[in-house]
Parts: structure tokens; sequence; C-alpha cells
């Protein structure tokens, strides 16, 4: 439009001009095609790479040149992580399963609640809270881990499940992301009318405020999800002993044999990835579309 | 406000034939709207306070003694083991180092390759969503696992770096014995993991800037380049921000890479000479090798401070440099 006014002479073709070269604008150049080609096929590589390698027994993991092309021996390879009796891969998995779903649980039914109060209730502190929150964010785990441990040792949770899981029930994240939704997709006067109707706090997180948040808390799910499954610091502190792992430490313990077989620790590497590919799969778009909203907003 | 809620309810249930049933709801009404909130926000300051406020501040008190599971007694040092970590212990920061080194080279390449991915991302294409499901694929692994596949890639014998290396004319490298190969291998592997992430983040960013700026741009004549860099990379400005302070957070936090580089029992050592020890792996080291309680306090308190530090100054960087744009 602007155009148009400045450059008289080129009135009469200007609309059409604009629009083919707003069209050229945005098109992507062969250099673009070739730099996003270049970077899926980094960013699937080792996908691939861990298959090779998994599929192969170790000899031919270890030699030169290396392997290309996928082998027949992923079932060998697999079989013999979940016999062996350093990585107790499947208690791991058990583990994980346990470990993960429950805090994802927990997650979302205590960040939803919370989230609903920032957002909705009117109550005495709520800003000082809410910075609280926004601050324990920025603390590394790090900072308490001696003091944590020693406290772990005195629940005598050391070696146990509860001293991954309960720490990590609600975290300031999903505190905020619920808050941030439940801010613009439950409109206040739903929540009014809910109370005209007799309904109590409760009833109006349960009856109006959840309903309303299912889409925000199926990605929160998710990311929690995912984040817990690949946790591994906090683990490796308080799961030393190797009988009781999560997959991760599973890992860890396929890494510290004396006789490093590749194989067999690719093997692993696939077994404790399969399970998050397959909700990515499954869920990417809502994955990813999570980790975009949240960009925004913040 | 309450008073409204209640006027209304007889006239809409019909069961106001109970009077005491009502007297109750109505005390539990206002008890509801004025505590149910604190009820909600409870659970997290629960966790927060057992598993996080209270061992922040036994951090600071350890970090003033000679604990030790190895002690019978605990006696109070003042500040002898900040002065002896800062003054006299090489070892400390030989891993500040490392840690600096490898967060820098990591970081620097991992956002301007976001960018740049993103950049492509928001062009017009076809195939979209497989290209971004592409590039936001390795955030499924864990940095365990991205450790052990890098590993083998970069393992001195038969691994595929060297064995390219090999076939362009150029002789092996032992990518855990050198300290700059170390930390350059070890970046490649945080880079893997979280380009395709902060590619989405940026995206999300550069889809809300007005399309109208590049074409008027475009109009006077700017290059795509010169619009990149004049139009996104200033707009992206508060993103950017938000993603250097998060890779901070997460850089000087580096653990599980370079535990797992190492293959065998010594990880937290990195490296025959600590070329690849970062401050976490120090910090372990300390406190379970070395059962220095005390000591291990008033390391985890200064890498705080350092993540703290760091994270003011790339805010401070960052706001400079896109300003100046």
């Amino acid at each position: 439009m602007t155009t148009t006014t400045l450059r008289p002479p080129a009135r009469p073709s200007a609309p059409v001009r604009a629009g083919h070269q707003a069209e050229r604008l945005w098109r992507a150049s062969p250099l673009t095609w070739f730099g996003l080609v270049f970077g899926v096929i980094l960013s699937l590589f080792p996908f691939y790479w861990m298959i090779v390698i998994a599929s192969r027994t170790n000899d031919a993991a270890n030699s030169w040149p290396p392997p290309f092309l996928p082998g027949g021996k992923l079932g060998d390879n697999i079989q013999r992580v979940l016999d062996n009796g350093d990585a107790n891969i499947v208690k791991g998995l058990l583990n994980s399963f346990l470990v993960s779903g429950t805090i994802t649980i927990a997650t979302v039914f205590f960040g939803s609640l919370a989230g609903f109060a920032f957002a909705k209730l009117r109550f005495r502190g709520k800003n000082a809270l809410l910075l609280i929150i926004l601050a324990s964010m920025m603390v590394p785990i790090q900072l308490g881990v001696l003091p944590l441990y020693i406290l772990m040792a005195k629940l005598d949770w050391l070696n146990t499940m509860p001293s991954v899981t309960v720490p990590f029930l609600i975290g300031g994240f999903g505190i905020f992301m619920m808050r941030q939704y439940a801010e613009q997709a439950v409109p206040n006067e739903l929540i009014e009318a809910a109370r005209v109707d007799g309904c109590s706090t409760w009833k109006v997180y349960w009856h109006v405020v959840a309903p309303a948040l299912r889409p925000a808390a199926a990605v929160l799910g998710l990311l929690t999800f995912m984040e817990q499954w690949n946790q591994f610091f906090w683990p490796f502190v308080v799961l030393a002993d190797p009988a009781n792992p999560t997959v991760q430490i599973s890992l860890r313990s396929l890494n510290t044999a004396y006789f490093a077989d590749n194989s067999q620790i690719f093997a692993g590497t696939l077994i404790a990835t399969l399970p998050l590919f397959v909700v990515f799969v499954l869920f990417g778009r809502q994955i990813i579309g999570g980790i975009m909203e949240g960009a925004v907003k913040s | 406000m309450s008073l409204d809620l209640h006027a209304a309810a007889p006239a809409d249930g019909g069961r106001a034939a109970r009077p005491a049933h009502r007297r109750r709801g109505t005390s539990f009404t206002r008890l509801d709207l004025k505590y149910s909130p604190y009820l909600y926000i409870l659970p997290f300051f629960v966790i927060f306070a057992v598993f996080s406020a209270y061992p922040i501040a036994y951090t600071v008190w350890i970090a003033l003694t000679d604990r030790s599971p190895l002690n019978a007694t605990i006696s109070f040092v003042g500040l002898d083991n900040f002065v002896e970590l800062i003054t006299d212990d090489p070892q400390f920061w030989n891993a500040v180092v490392n840690t600096f080194g490898m967060f820098l080279l990591s970081t620097v390449p991992q956002l301007l390759m976001a960018l740049l991915l993103a950049n492509a991302l928001n062009r017009k294409l076809r195939a979209q969503t497989f290209f971004r499901m592409a590039i936001a694929m390795p955030i499924i692994t864990s940095t365990a696992v991205v450790a052990l596949i890098f590993s083998m890639i970069y393992a001195k014998d038969f691994g595929l770096v060297n064995w390219a290396l090999d076939a362009v004319g150029m002789g092996p490298i032992d990518w855990r014995a050198n300290r700059f190969a170390s930390w350059f291998a070890i970046s490649t592997m945080v880079d893997w993991r979280w380009v395709g992430y902060n590619a989405l983040i940026y995206l999300a960013a550069m889809q809300s800037i007005s399309k109208d700026m590049y074409e008027a741009a475009a109009l006077d004549g700017a290059s795509r380049r010169r619009q990149f860099w004049s139009i996104t990379v200033p707009q992206l400005r508060p993103t950017i921000i938000f993603t250097l302070i998060i890779s901070t957070i997460g850089g000087l936090q580096l653990f599980t890479e370079p535990l797992l580089f190492t293959s065998g029992a010594g990880g937290l050592s990195g490296g025959s000479e600590g070329q690849f020890q970062t401050i976490t792996m120090y910090l372990l080291d300390v406190m379970n090798q070395r059962f220095r309680w005390g000591y291990a306090g008033a390391v985890a308190l200064v890498l705080f401070v350092l993540i703290a530090l760091m994270s003011t100054v790339n805010y401070l960087l960052a706001r400079r440099i896109s300003s100046d744009k």
C-alpha cells in the first residue's frame, strides 16, 4: 500500500508486483534447501548409526573401515543386553517407566492446580510466591546435591526409586506453563458463572478449568515424561547400586564394563531410546508445538 | 462478592429448603475462597522447602565446616574452604577452564547454527512438518545415549571421524588425549542434541515478526543476508537472550557427556590429566571419592555463583550487541 503511494508511476501493476515480490521473498533458495537437507542428515545420522552398530557383531562394529549398513545381529545383541547381569536393563526400564510416569502424573495434576490458582484466584502474597517459583527454576540441582544426598541417606532412600521421584513431583516449569495457558484459555466469566451456580473452588477446577487445560496438560505431560526418562545426574548420585537402576544408569553400567562391547552398548541405547521414539512419532507435532509456544511466551 | 453468590444459590438450587445445609455452605464458601488457593500451591512449596531450600541453606552451612563421613567430629572452619578453593586448588581451576572452554565452544556455534536453521525453516517449504520433526528429533535422546554414540564416532581406532579424516588424507586424532580435541568432541555432542531445539524456539519468534518489514526492506534493495542481520536478529533479541541464559545454566552444569566419554570406571577424572573434567565432575569427585563434604559445599556454591555471573554477563552482552545493530 505505502509503496504504491510512494511510487505513482508504477501504480497500475503495483499490487501484482508486490504480491509477486512477497512470494519471491519467502521462497527457499537452493542454498536454503541444501542447508536444510544437510541439517536433517546430521540430525538423523546418529540414529541410523545406532541401528547399524546395534545390528552388528562386536567384531564387525570394531572394524576398518567402519560398517555403514545394518547387519543381522540386532536380535542377538538385544538379547545379550537384556541378559546382562551388570546392567539390569529390564529392571531399569521398569523403574524408569514407574518413576517418569509417577512424576508426569503428579506434575500435570499439581501444575494445573497451582497454575489455576496463580492465573485465576486472588490471594495474598501471590506475586511474591510466583517469584519464588520463578527463582527456583534458575537454581541448578548441584547447589544442594550434597545435603540432598545426606537427606536421602537419612530417609534410607539411597538406591531406591523414591529418591529419584519424590523431589521432582512438581517443579516450577509445570506451574508456569499451566498458569500461562490458564490465563488465556479459561475466560473469567466461565469461572464466575460456575461460582454463581454454587461451585466450590475445587469444583470450578474440576469441572471448568481442568477440561479447558487439557491441551496444555498433554504437552506438559509429554515434555515432563521425556525429561524424566532422560534424567542422569541425580540418579547417578543416589543409585550407585547397579542392582536397582533406572534405564540411563543401566547404560552407564554397560559403559563401565571392563571390556567395551560396543554392539551391546548400542543395543542398549536403542532400547533406552525406543520408548521416547514411539512417543515422538505419535505426538511429535504436540511436542514441537509445545516447545514453540513456550518460546513465544517466555 | 461472596454475598452475591449465596443470594443466587437458593434461586437456582431448589434445595434452599434446608437452611442448616446452607449455613454450613456459607462458612465453607468463605473459607474456600480465602484459603483454597494456598492449598493448591502447597505441594510445590512443600517439595521446594524439603528438597531445594533446605539443602541449599545446608550447603552454605556445610561449606563453612570440615564435615566428612571420615571425621568423627565436625568443626567450624570459617572461610577456609573457599580460600583453599580459590587460591590453592589448581585442579578446580582446571575444571573451571574446561567448563568455560566447552561452554564457549558449544554455545556460540550452537546458537548460530540454530539461527540459520530457523531462518531456513521460516521460508516457504514443502514438507515443513517433516523438516521440523527431523531437526527436533535429537531431543528424544538422553545425554547418556548421545555420549555413548558419539564416544564411538570419536573412537581412536575404529571411529567414524578418524575414518573420514583418513579418507581425506589426514592422520587419526586421539580425541580423548588432546585437550582441545576432547573439548571439540564433547561440544559437538551438546550441539547435536540442542541445535534443533533452539532452532524451533527461534522459528517461533521469527514467525511473529511482521512480514511487512521484510517486504519494505526488499523494496529498498536489502539483500537476504542484510535482512537477516538488520531485521531478524535485532527482532529476536529477547529470544536470543532467553536461549543464552538457558544454555548458560545448562552448559556450566555439563556432566554426562564428558563422564561417559571415558569408558571404564574412572569417568569422574575427565581424562588422564583431567583435560575434560568439568566443575560438576570435580564436585562429585570431591564429594564421593575424597569424602571432603565441607569442601564440596564450597565447590557447589562457587559453581552457582559462576552460573549466576555468566548469566548476567550474557544478558548484558546480548542486550548491548543487538541494540548496536
